[in-house]
């Protein structure tokens, strides 16, 4: 039951469409752009079979106008049928967020490894550390924003069941939040694993945060290559990691990793939320198709302050972050350099997109240490 | 326009657990079914004792009383708004407190939560407002500012007085779980009632969404404005949805009467002044008040209130009076001396610094006001606040002299 309001009840069919319907006027974010009245009329009696209602959708993107230049997306799902009840909001949300991605598109899944060409050898002297991360959603549950703490639990139950089936060179262990000794936390702390209570509003207001931090956890392997949070932002994510440029290494433990554990879900009755036309269903529309980012830790200092760098990255279709991740800055020339897309490629693209663009930008890092030209290096928009 | 509170909703609790092995075919099912009845959500259900929150680490007067057995009781049902047991204690499962201040760790979504969830209620508000037992006591509410006396401070001492409550618009559900068109509603009663204010009350509002840079920029410097709430106490509640969307500020053209439109209230009315004139504010307050239930009733409109729980408000800390009397006044030598905190208690005050609730004090300028909100009368609390300041005045005043002070027997709870 949704935390917020009377959303889940019929009260507000008491009060006219035009006097629910939300002040827009001041947000720019892809909720927003798409809401219109009359929209916003023909949704407001539905409700997902959970009870997740088109107000809950949208109150995160209510809540939190956006930013002028940073276009978020303004809307979550509440369960797996959002996606389709509220497929007059979310269709143009995806179409405007993945690159005109049609209702009628279908979306290709590749886990593969075997698929990727090259990746083993991204220059380790710049590439610092590579990584692969997704999501995946328990089918039968509500997502974040509206599961109970009953769900939660079930769903980390599940999850530790088939977590702790994992052999090889995935064995592992789970943390739990609420139970962590300091010295485990410190440890965890000390890897980098561990996450923290969201702060962020747009998290926040769409109540992902809730009973924090109840039914959340976090779980490694004896390597710390593996690595699975459960129920933060989404049922789970699960990141891939090591130090260095074997992109490839790490692309192929994720893919054996997912593959194990989706076949230990199964085992247990369950499986992953996954349609043929969005790929795997993640909380935020942002995340569908693969919800893959892969990225690299890499040393630019001088292609990013060449004044085509934005262009380039966009030729590539990457995108660059700070190196604390999504809203941080750059430290010592050092970028997290990862795939824009996440719907309407597979994974083995996007990871392909990753390797070749990375190895181009560090050809091109090179050429200017040494005090040469990179255009002819210039890259076609892929 | 009250609601029949004793209309207790039992959502149905759907008992089919959806089993999802194989699921593609069953996803196809969901995906194709009509989706718009909210008499039957179709959702996985589990029992009570495993939804009960982990309150192990919790220090807030909604994990102390909230025991398995009352959560079974009453987790299943819903105010006639729908508002539930887990909305009401989101914000104390949230929040788990702090070791030393206990927080009340829920909230009302609407008048009839008060009703529904008194199995627990009750029990927490007995706990925070000193034994006031709602099932066997009464809450006397007194309006006439005639009765105080010797309301006037020295104003060596006091630079400021001021007396605050809020009001609820009954029929109307409450900031957790109103609707964008309720809060709106709710913005339209009180401007329309304020707009009839006259004489030394004549004022305008200023809406959230709509003010000036001006305008905001002046009601920063009166202290007036107030901002998005960043306290997750009441950000896990859900008061600051649809920000700034009908929220506002009224005040009169003197400064001297203030009302917070939609913030962590429906209203929040507030007299004050420079100096030590408590009896003229609290008149303010009194006559502002009545003014503006009298306008509101012209339309068919009124407070929330009953006999049991005086003014119903949002969190139940504030149920009663709602009242907090107080002033900033200078006790540089009284603070300092360790009797200080117990001469408060015994007068039953509590102390602030001066930028109100979890700020410290500066220059030995405190906040006092009082401490207890139900109970008794708004005279009452406003006598207390008026004999008690008067009392550390004089404490202050002895200490200056290198007179010895005494700390006063205990003030009698409920009168």
């Amino acid at each position: 039951i949704m935390p917020f309001g009377n959303t889940h009840n019929k009260l507000k069919m008491n009060y006219s469409s035009e006097q629910e319907y939300p002040d827009l006027s001041k947000h720019n974010n892809h909720m927003a752009k798409v809401l219109t009245p009359e929209m916003y009329a023909n949704l407001r009696d539905k409700e997902t079979p959970s009870g997740f209602t088109l107000d809950d959708v949208i109150q995160t993107g209510v809540d939190n106008p956006g930013h002028p230049f940073i276009m978020t997306v303004g809307c979550v799902a509440g369960d797996e049928e959002t996606y389709e009840v509220f497929k007059d909001l979310m269709d143009p949300v995806i179409e405007d967020r993945h690159g005109g991605y049609k209702p009628s598109d279908k979306h290709k899944t590749d886990l593969n490894a075997d698929n990727l060409q090259g990746g083993d050898d991204l220059d380790p002297n710049y590439v610092l550390s590579s990584r692969v991360r997704t999501g995946r959603s328990i089918r039968g549950f509500c997502l974040p924003p509206h599961c109970s703490r009953g769900e939660r639990r079930a769903i980390e139950n599940l999850s530790i069941e088939s977590l702790d089936s994992l052999d090889g060179d995935l064995k592992g262990k789970y943390y739990a939040l609420k139970n962590m000794t300091d010295e485990e936390q410190q440890q965890l702390i000390d890897d980098h694993f561990l996450f923290d209570k969201p702060v962020s509003p747009l998290l926040l207001a769409s109540g992902m945060a809730r009973d924090w931090p109840d039914g959340r956890g976090i779980w490694h392997n004896d390597n710390k290559t593996f690595l699975v949070w459960v129920n933060e932002e989404d049922h789970l994510r699960v990141i891939s990691m090591q130090k260095g440029g074997n992109m490839r290494e790490v692309f192929t433990r994720f893919c054996t990793g997912l593959t194990k554990i989706e076949s230990l879900f199964k085992d247990r009755g369950h499986e992953f939320m996954w349609n043929e036309h969005l790929g795997y269903v993640l909380t935020c529309p942002s995340n569908l198709g693969t919800g893959l980012r892969a990225g690299v830790h890499v040393k630019l200092p001088n292609v990013s302050k060449h004044e085509k760098f934005g262009e380039i990255l966009k030729k590539l279709r990457l995108q660059k972050r700070g190196t604390g991740g999504v809203d941080t800055a750059a430290v010592g020339g050092v970028f997290d350099i990862s795939n824009a897309d996440r719907l309407g490629f597979s994974e083995v693209e996007l990871v392909q997109m990753v390797v070749d663009g990375v190895n181009l930008l560090v050809d091109m890092e090179k050429r200017l240490e040494g005090g040469d030209s990179i255009d002819d290096l210039m890259p076609e928009q892929k | 326009m009250a609601s029949s509170f004793s209309r207790i909703l039992s959502s149905k609790r759907n008992i089919g657990i959806l089993s999802l092995v194989g699921g593609s075919a069953t996803v196809g099912f969901l995906l194709h079914r009509d989706h718009v009845s909210a008499g039957s959500p179709v959702r996985r259900r589990y029992p009570a004792s495993a939804e009960y929150p982990d309150l192990r680490k919790h220090n807030n007067c909604m994990a102390s009383n909230l025991t398995p057995a009352i959560y079974a009781k009453l987790c299943d049902k819903a105010t006639p708004n729908g508002y539930t047991l887990d909305q009401a204690i989101q914000t104390g499962v949230d929040n788990p407190g702090h070791p030393f201040i206990k927080t009340v760790g829920l909230v009302a979504g609407d008048e009839e939560s008060y009703e529904v969830f008194a199995e627990l209620l009750d029990p927490v508000i007995k706990e925070r407002h000193n034994g006031y037992d709602p099932r066997n006591m009464k809450h006397p509410t007194d309006l006439d500012a005639s009765k105080i006396q010797s309301g006037q401070f020295d104003e060596r001492y006091v630079l400021s007085s001021r007396v605050r409550t809020g009001r609820s618009i009954r029929g109307l559900s409450l900031p957790p779980a109103c609707t964008r068109a309720e809060r709106r509603e709710v913005e339209r009663v009180v401007v329309d009632a304020l707009a009839g204010l006259k004489g030394d009350l004549t004022g305008k509002y200023y809406s959230l969404t709509q003010m000036t840079e001006k305008e905001q920029q002046q009601l920063i410097d009166d202290h007036f404005l107030f901002d998005k709430p960043v306290s997750p106490l009441l950000t896990c509640a859900g008061m600051a949805r649809d920000w700034p969307d009908a929220r506002g500020i009224w005040h009169n053209n003197e400064k001297t009467f203030l009302i917070w439109v939609n913030e962590e209230d429906h209203t929040r009315v507030i007299s004050m002044e420079k100096g030590g004139n408590m009896k003229r504010v609290f008149e303010r307050f009194c006559r502002g008040l009545k003014e503006v239930e009298h306008l509101i009733q012209e339309k068919g409109w009124e407070f929330m209130w009953n006999e049991r729980l005086g003014y119903i408000l949002t969190c139940p800390s504030n149920l009663g009076t709602g009242l907090r009397a107080g002033v900033h006044v200078k006790l540089p030598l009284l603070s300092k001396d360790a009797r200080f905190s117990k001469i408060l208690d015994h007068l039953r005050l509590q102390k602030r610094g001066t930028g109100g609730v979890d700020t410290a004090a500066v220059g030995g300028v405190f906040d006092i006001s009082n401490l207890d909100r139900l109970g008794q009368s708004e005279v009452q609390l406003v006598q207390t606040v008026v004999d008690g300041v008067n009392y550390l005045i004089e404490c202050e005043k002895r200490l200056e002299r290198g007179q010895d002070i005494k700390v006063p027997p205990p003030l009698k709870q409920f009168k």
